[in-house]
């Protein structure tokens, strides 16, 4: 039996091996993470893709082919991986990267999937962030899946925010759920009555216990909290009724109603008494925003899994297409590469599989940030009690001074001796992370998910009408829809980009960029290949152009860049996310090849890949450069008024006839070099206007036009990567039922 | 009573992956094998499964688990199998591949096994696969079994079962789809595995955490071997030919699908 390609000695020989990827995103030196890997994997193509290809994703309902999968996560370890060993799981310390992991290799064959064992994680994690110790080590206690001897089920959680219903006027940003005193005996703890309608909560129909946001309804409570109801609480917990949801048919969806009366000790983080009325410690707002920060990278490594694990099946179906017919025999060309013979069926795969790159290499460095992140944001939250500072705006008051102080040493020259002692300050390290990290969650969830479905409505175009089919391979009809869940589930694509439009402009955050606007001109004297030139160009003209327009007013005197016109405002957000993808997948290739070198398991084959690796990302820098370049050039010029032949105005910039043949007389040409002449009779040239100057914006030009020679040399990246599409070696079947 | 044993597991290419014969500087090689992903030999497997359920049994048994391949591979195996039953690594670093030869193997196998400190040859059982899944030679274990001067052998073992004084039952796989009973006087023996009984295990993160404490080192310093192949020679190597002969026929009965069944079977 033939491979299905003939590999060159002098391209990339084999699709990315797990060594590599290791190395890539980090985790070469954590065997807990690869072996909780190798487990999700394990998981993921053999139970649910056996349940996706026999058609679980055909109802609503929960089923008992569903349950099994949840208990093939308990097995696999994929439950326990949010807890620590002494809660019954088995990887210490911060989990970010680790449920990052579980995601995108469940998510590499069914999003529902992912969701799922993802759903569990967060109906704990406003405990595991804000909890009591005492609701923590009862709750994990009780989620953790049995030991070997054990008989007892792991309870199922679900996480309850609100979910307005559509059509009957409930604002987004208004609580459903209602709190009230039940019953305060004399020198007891005080009862509650929680009232809560759910919508669209995922893991609902076999939870045990969900973690529900609530407001106050009643003057003895103060603000929202966030409560842990029970099944069998007192009163109603009603799983409700499932969503009739085209994607994720793996995970269970929804309409819950509880009516409840338990016990105050259920507020995640307690509460204290203050004049008679019950303060819980954290408003449902903190609670929230300390739990999605997290979990919305891992759903933005979802849709990268997605586009990534398109790759293998797509260029299977290419090289394959004419197999079998009469005119394609073993040996020739047509036989051999299939549709691959083609360079638009090449060119497309490539962009596919850099968006996939450029998504992954962004979602896994958020999730290693958010690992670093942890442990310092312990650290400050310590100093901050020692010093008896409580409270957001309090917090953020007090930072200030860091935040000067880490402008202060991002901007500092080398050498500087205050250097050692701010780097040393553990509340500029949190602010410098949190200020990344505040950037790079939101532009994960709404880049890798927005453009990864874009993306993957591309990967099914390539597979033709099988695209699809239920037959598909890969699933990639259902992981084109599913993205869009994706795009949409724990904040869409608006409210990430409301939130990176605040983020994105803080002082500590730009001078980053900065920075990294530096670091990307440094990589590109040592690797030109990457496109990392291209990538600083634009990241410089998004600078030039947030700057301009942070001073700029449009043709009718109104200010440009505020929070309610996110005609400017979404776009730039927009166009920053292309910029950090790209940089993120650049600087993952470097890791590579630094690493590769000395790595026996891949040091043999790392040169192509690195090679086939760094044409990806000069691909993907070009498409990056082109969206920024597009979109600030919409901005910058396009609030100004178009010059009208009918405005007054309009005589001061335009050249009449006669004018110009008095100029002709003592400047000899002028005239054949204007453009806009009004004749003796009024008219003039058939076009809007006459052309509209660049007054204050000659500098962007200049940035546009190195912009454009920026570009030279990526359509050749493009088609060596294309050239080694067509010749990487894969397996003869997909490794996983379809 | 309490039990050594000694599991000798390759690693193979993923089943799912093409294969194809090469000829590379040192003989025959599989094209691009360092770039396959690589699974533990299905045979070998199954005796490792075995013996882990034989030592859960006897309180102060202990299992080992013997593999030689490039170190690389081996711990990318090992990421899996170290999460599905508890075992202490002895890894021998080495080039090897389908096409190694049976002896030089069984050489640096037998090497590695009589290095394990601890090792009580009175009380060991040495599994592994009745043949590998890469070539099949059939020959290896057996040859480990002589080198460590182990004349009790069994080939194609689909059950154990242990007695109190020591001796143990052995099934092993016959002609006709039936198997031979065999009582074995105790240890040391060689039983060389077909499927055994026992079905994968599933991961368990915990065990293998555990089990990474001791396998991480072993990687480290495993030995090398060079595996020679004393002068011998393929002169040619393809993979077996598919065979499929396929007829359309359209409302056949199910009573005459069920006859010529028969029938054919009748003619193998």
């Amino acid at each position: 039996m033939p491979t299905s390609a003939t590999a060159s000695s002098s391209k990339m020989l084999t699709l990315p091996t797990d060594q590599i990827r290791q190395l890539q995103w980090r985790f070469a030196e954590r065997y807990d993470l690869q072996m909780l890997a190798q487990s999700a994997r394990a998981v993921a193509r053999s139970t649910v893709a056996q349940m996706v290809a026999s058609g679980e994703r055909n109802s609503h309902e929960w089923t008992p082919a569903k349950n099994e999968m949840l208990e093939a996560f308990d097995r696999a370890g994929i439950t326990a991986a949010f807890m620590e060993p002494e809660e019954g799981g088995f990887i210490s310390g911060p989990k970010n990267l680790a449920l990052a992991l579980a995601a995108f290799e469940l998510a590499w064959v069914d999003g529902g999937a992912a969701t799922a064992s993802l759903a569990g994680f967060l109906a704990l994690a406003p405990i595991h962030e804000r909890g009591t110790p005492e609701q923590s080590r009862r709750y994990k206690a009780l989620s953790a899946p049995a030991q070997p001897g054990e008989t007892r089920k792991p309870w199922r959680g679900a996480f309850v925010l609100t979910e307005p219903i559509p059509y009957v006027g409930v604002d987004t940003g208004m609580l459903s759920g209602k709190v009230r005193i039940a019953g305060w005996p004399d020198g007891e703890e005080p009862w509650l009555q929680v009232e809560k309608r759910g919508r669209f909560i995922t893991n609902i129909a076999f939870a045990n216990f969900v973690t529900a946001a609530v407001t106050s309804d009643d003057p003895r409570i103060k603000g929202s909290c966030v409560m842990i109801l029970e099944e069998t609480d007192e009163g109603t917990f009603d799983h409700g009724t499932p969503t009739k949801k085209l994607v994720h048919q793996l995970s269970s969806t929804g309409d819950p109603i509880f009516n409840l009366k338990v016990p105050a000790s259920r507020i995640v983080g307690g509460y204290t008494i203050e004049d008679g009325a019950l303060v819980p410690k954290f408003s449902h707002g903190e609670v929230i925003e300390a739990v999605f920060r997290r979990t919305r990278v891992t759903v933005g490594l979802m849709t990268a899994a997605k586009l990534l694990s398109a790759v293998e099946p797509v260029i299977r179906y290419q090289r394959s297409r004419f197999r079998g017919a009469e005119g394609a025999k073993p040996g020739t060309v047509r036989y051999e590469q299939g549709i691959q013979q083609r360079e638009d069926a090449l060119h497309r795969l490539v962009d596919v599989w850099a968006t996939g790159e450029a998504a992954a290499s962004l979602g896994f460095a958020t999730a290693r940030l958010f690992d670093e992140l942890d442990p310092i944001e312990r650290q400050k939250t310590a100093i901050m009690a020692q010093r008896g500072i409580a409270g957001g705006r309090a917090e953020l008051k007090a930072l200030r001074d860091s935040e000067q102080r880490a402008v202060e040493l991002l901007t500092m020259r080398e050498g500087d001796p205050r250097k050692e002692e701010i780097v040393a300050d553990p509340l500029v390290q949190f602010v410098l992370k949190d200020a990344e990290a505040n950037v790079l969650c939101p532009a994960t969830k709404l880049w890798n998910t927005g453009n990864g479905a874009n993306m993957m409505r591309e990967a099914v175009s390539l597979m033709g009408g099988y695209g699809i089919t239920e037959d598909c391979p890969g699933f990639l009809a259902s992981k084109w829809i599913d993205a869009q869940l994706e795009a949409t589930y724990e904040g869409p694509e608006a409210v990430q980009r409301r939130q990176l439009t605040v983020t994105m402009t803080s002082d500590v955050f730009l001078a980053q960029f900065r920075v990294w606007t530096a670091e990307m001109r440094r990589v590109a004297a040592t690797h030109p290949g990457t496109g990392a030139c291209t990538l600083a160009t634009g990241m410089r003209m998004w600078l030039w152009t947030l700057e301009h327009l942070q001073n700029a007013s449009d043709a009718l005197g109104s200010k440009l860049y505020h929070g309610q016109r996110q005609g400017v405002t979404f776009p730039l957000a927009d166009a920053l996310c292309w910029l950090l993808a790209s940089r993120c997948q650049i600087l993952d290739v470097l890791e590579l090849e630094q690493r590769g070198a000395y790595d026996p398991s891949v040091a043999d084959t790392v040169v192509d890949t690195v090679q086939f690796l760094s044409d990806l990302c000069h691909v993907h820098t070009a498409r990056a450069a082109g969206e920024v370049s597009r979109i600030c050039a919409e901005l910058v010029f396009g609030y100004n008024e178009h010059p009208s032949w009918s405005n007054q105005a309009c005589t001061s910039c335009c050249f009449s006839a006669v004018e110009l043949d008095e100029l002709e007389e003592t400047m000899p040409g002028i005239a054949a070099m204007a453009v806009d002449v009004i004749e003796p009779n009024g008219s003039h040239p058939q076009k809007a206007g006459p052309c509209a100057g660049c007054a204050g914006a000659s500098d962007f030009l200049q940035l546009q036009n190195k912009l454009c020679s920026c570009l030279s040399g990526s359509r050749l990246a493009k088609d060596r990567a294309a050239e080694a599409v067509s010749k990487v070696m894969i397996p003869e079947a997909l490794d996983y039922p379809a | 009573m309490s039990l050594h044993i000694v599991v000798c597991a390759g690693i193979v290419p993923d089943p799912l992956q093409t294969l194809e014969p090469i000829a590379g500087p040192n003989g025959p090689a599989l094209k691009n094998e360092m770039m396959l992903p690589a699974v533990l030999d299905p045979w070998a497997a199954s005796a490792l499964y075995e013996a882990a359920t034989l030592v859960s049994k006897f309180p102060g048994s202990r299992l080992w688990l013997v593999s030689l391949g490039p170190k690389a591979k081996l711990q990318q195996v090992m990421m899996t199998i170290a999460q599905k039953v508890t075992f202490e690594l002895v890894a021998v670093d080495s080039a090897s591949n389908g096409f190694a030869d049976a002896s030089a193997t069984a050489s640096a196998l037998a090497s590695g096994i009589a290095a394990i400190p601890d090792l009580d040859r009175t009380k060991l059982l040495l599994f592994g696969g009745w043949e590998s899944a890469s070539r099949g030679a059939g020959v290896t274990l057996q040859t480990v079994g002589e080198l460590l001067g182990i004349t009790d052998q069994f080939a194609g073992v689909d059950q154990i079962d242990m007695r109190e004084d020591g001796s143990f039952e052995v099934l092993e796989r016959v002609e006709g789809g039936k198997h031979q009973a065999s009582v074995c006087a105790g240890a040391p023996a060689v039983l060389g595995w077909a499927t055994g009984n026992l079905p994968e295990p599933h991961n368990n993160p915990q065990i293998g955490m555990a089990n990474m404490r001791t396998v991480m080192p072993a990687l480290q310093r495993a030995k090398q071997a060079a595996l020679t192949n004393d002068g011998q020679q393929y002169l040619s190597a393809s993979l077996p030919s598919q065979q499929r002969q396929t007829r359309v026929v359209r409302d056949l009965a199910p009573d005459a699908i069920a006859q010529e069944l028969v029938e054919w079977i009748r003619t193998q």
